[in-house]
């Protein structure tokens, strides 16, 4: 698939490419500006570039008015272990649709696949009204149900593609072999999988951080994760950009620079059978 | 001991009848080989006594003990897959040793297992590589290793040498021969080349969509085939089939004759034809010849005949290795 590219034809593709990206990329690149500005320079107009006077007030604000590690922490708590309970439950569930289909495999597929298609906001009321009986309201183990459940069709989707990449022979050997089901997925399918199942760690990662709708609905201290924080800000005394900016800086943070460090195994796990 | 007997044994995918009924007695040490053609269900009736298909019905014993709903490992029986079907992500010595690891074995035990088994295998040194590092025939080492370190009553063959090259594959073929003699192990052998099948079997079982058509020692199909399938699949050139009026003048309504049982006249003979094409292996000259309303025929001839294309030769069948089928393709004797 020898095609002639012009040097002319590569500059203009490269600049749209950088254009695309950049535009792309404006929005948190101006939080992450406005966060080291003072209130009146955030909205004055016309809006001012680099030569403003650069400071850190906003951050030590921030920090003092809320405390930043606990929201981090548990940031930390429900995206980690919606994550780790999900794979738990989409491990075997991937593999008895990958290596044991039965006839209404693919029909249980879409469906998981569809009540991602339903609004959230349909089943709040329900949801809500549950964790208020049961007392789950502001627990992260209530939310870490919520984001596992919220993301299990995603993680066993993927899953099951990885799976059905692996040749059954191989387990069937594992099975000749002696290995019982708990080993044959411990010691053969999980080993095997380890590029899939660490892709779709990351991206549940991700999503679950970011998740805000549910967390913005059903904590209020206890359990409140950054996406809390970063809405604290938001408030009926007034909206401060910088300081809503520098909460929402440092509330992506992590997941950014967890994402920059990942991305090679992200491409490699969203991409998995596509070219072999 | 390694006896495997199949009783009515039945497998069907929904609507598909993939093996209607098989009846089979497998002596204990026996080599035998399934052979027949791609889909013919060779490798579910393997998969059936591994224990890695379920019967639809029927009756699967082995050592005289009813196994039909036994779990794989517990039958006694390892298995060599096509692919493999190697652990990637462990090591030679881990894929051998995985097995005996699953069963709780001592760990000293183990050890002194794989080493003696990577001994005969010519593996020692690579014990500590990981599957794609190895080559073809390495690879096939492995999976041989993998089965004969659990000590098996049976070893069950899925195709094992289809994925290697030809020089490799005899090799093979004779490695697999000498460890069947050495540790005289009951042997099920798939394969869909009839050559090997010949080479290495003690008794041949040879299927047809899903129905066993004949069971016997490679000679007794070669010189008995009995259905016009049997004679078309064993022998490598094909038997001639010739069906019409020729057939009806010995009141069949089909006859082979094996390419190797015509003899071959510049002058006379029962049947002339003209040559069309001629292939020297140097041993052996086969001679692809248009026989007329017989249709196309095979002469296996010596290395040395001289002929051209388009010349007219005679041909005349030995009459005591005529063989003559009926309507239904059954031998008619």
């Amino acid at each position: 698939m020898a095609r002639k590219v012009t040097t002319q034809r590569k500059l203009i593709v490269t600049a749209l490419a950088w254009a695309i990206g950049l535009l792309i990329f404006f929005p948190i690149f101006w939080t992450i500006l406005t966060s080291f500005k003072t209130e009146g320079e955030a909205i004055s107009l016309p809006p001012k570039f680099l030569f403003f006077d650069w400071t850190l007030e906003n951050y030590g604000v921030v920090q003092e008015r809320s405390d930043y590690l606990r929201f981090a922490m548990n940031s930390i708590y429900l995206a980690l272990g919606s994550t780790l309970f999900a794979l738990v439950i989409a491990i075997p569930s991937a593999w008895a649709m990958a290596f044991a289909p039965g006839r209404r495999t693919k029909d249980l597929l879409m469906w998981m696949l569809s009540t991602k298609m339903m609004p959230p906001v349909g089943a709040l009321i329900p949801i809500y009204l549950i964790f208020r009986d049961f007392g789950l309201l502001d627990t992260r183990g209530g939310i870490i149900t919520v984001l596992m459940l919220l993301n299990l069709p995603i993680i066993i989707w993927m899953l099951y593609t990885y799976f059905k990449e692996i040749p059954a022979e191989i387990l069937e050997a594992s099975r000749m072999d002696g290995a019982s089901l708990g080993k044959e997925l411990l010691y053969v399918l999980t080993p095997m999988a380890i590029p899939g199942i660490a892709s779709t760690l990351l991206l549940n990662i991700i999503l679950a951080w970011n998740e805000a709708f549910w967390t913005l609905a059903l904590t209020t201290k206890d359990a409140a994760p950054l996406t809390q924080f970063i809405a604290s800000y938001s408030s009926p005394e007034g909206l401060f950009w910088a300081k809503l900016s520098a909460a929402s800086t440092m509330a992506i943070a992590p997941i950014l620079v967890l994402g920059w460090f990942a991305q090679k195994q992200l491409v490699r796990g969203l991409t998995f059978g596509a070219v072999k | 001991m390694g006896t495997i007997s199949l009783k009515k044994a039945r497998k069907v995918f929904g609507d598909a009848v993939i093996i209607p009924g098989a009846d089979l007695d497998i002596k204990d040490g026996e080599f035998v080989v399934f052979v027949g053609p791609s889909g013919c269900g060779k490798s579910t009736l393997l998969r059936m006594i591994a224990g890695l298909e379920d019967l639809t019905s029927g009756a699967i014993h082995i050592d005289g003990k009813d196994m039909t709903e036994e779990a794989p490992s517990k039958r006694g029986l390892s298995m060599v897959f096509q692919s493999y079907a190697l652990y990637p992500h462990m090591s030679v010595r881990g894929n051998i040793s995985f097995g005996l690891k699953m069963a709780g074995m001592p760990k000293a035990e183990i050890e002194a297992k794989v080493s003696k088994a990577a001994q005969t295998l010519n593996l020692t040194e690579y014990l500590d590589r990981k599957p794609r590092q190895l080559s073809g025939g390495q690879r096939q080492r492995v999976a041989i290793g993998r089965a004969i370190v659990r000590n098996p009553e049976g070893f069950l063959f899925d195709e094992p040498l289809s994925n290697l090259d030809a020089a490799l594959r005899v090799n093979m073929r004779l490695e697999i021969m000498q460890m069947h003699k050495d540790l005289g192990a009951t042997m099920i052998y798939v394969t869909h080349d009839q050559v090997e099948a010949m080479t290495m079997a003690d008794r041949i079982v040879v299927l047809n969509r899903g129905n066993i058509e004949q069971v016997g020692s490679p000679l007794e199909l070669y010189n008995n085939p009995d259905s016009v399938f049997v004679a078309g699949f064993i022998g490598s050139p094909k038997m001639n089939l010739i069906s019409g009026a020729e057939a009806e003048k010995l009141k069949a309504d089909t006859i082979g004759i094996r390419p190797e049982h015509l003899a071959i006249s510049g002058k006379s003979g029962t049947w002339p034809v003209k040559i069309r094409l001629a292939e020297h292996l140097g041993a052996d000259t086969f001679l692809h010849v248009d026989a007329g309303p017989c249709g196309m025929m095979t002469v296996r001839t010596d290395g040395e005949y001289e002929v051209k294309p388009g010349a007219t030769v005679y041909l005349t069948p030995d009459a005591g290795r005529l063989h003559r089928f009926n309507k239904e393709g059954k031998a008619v004797r």
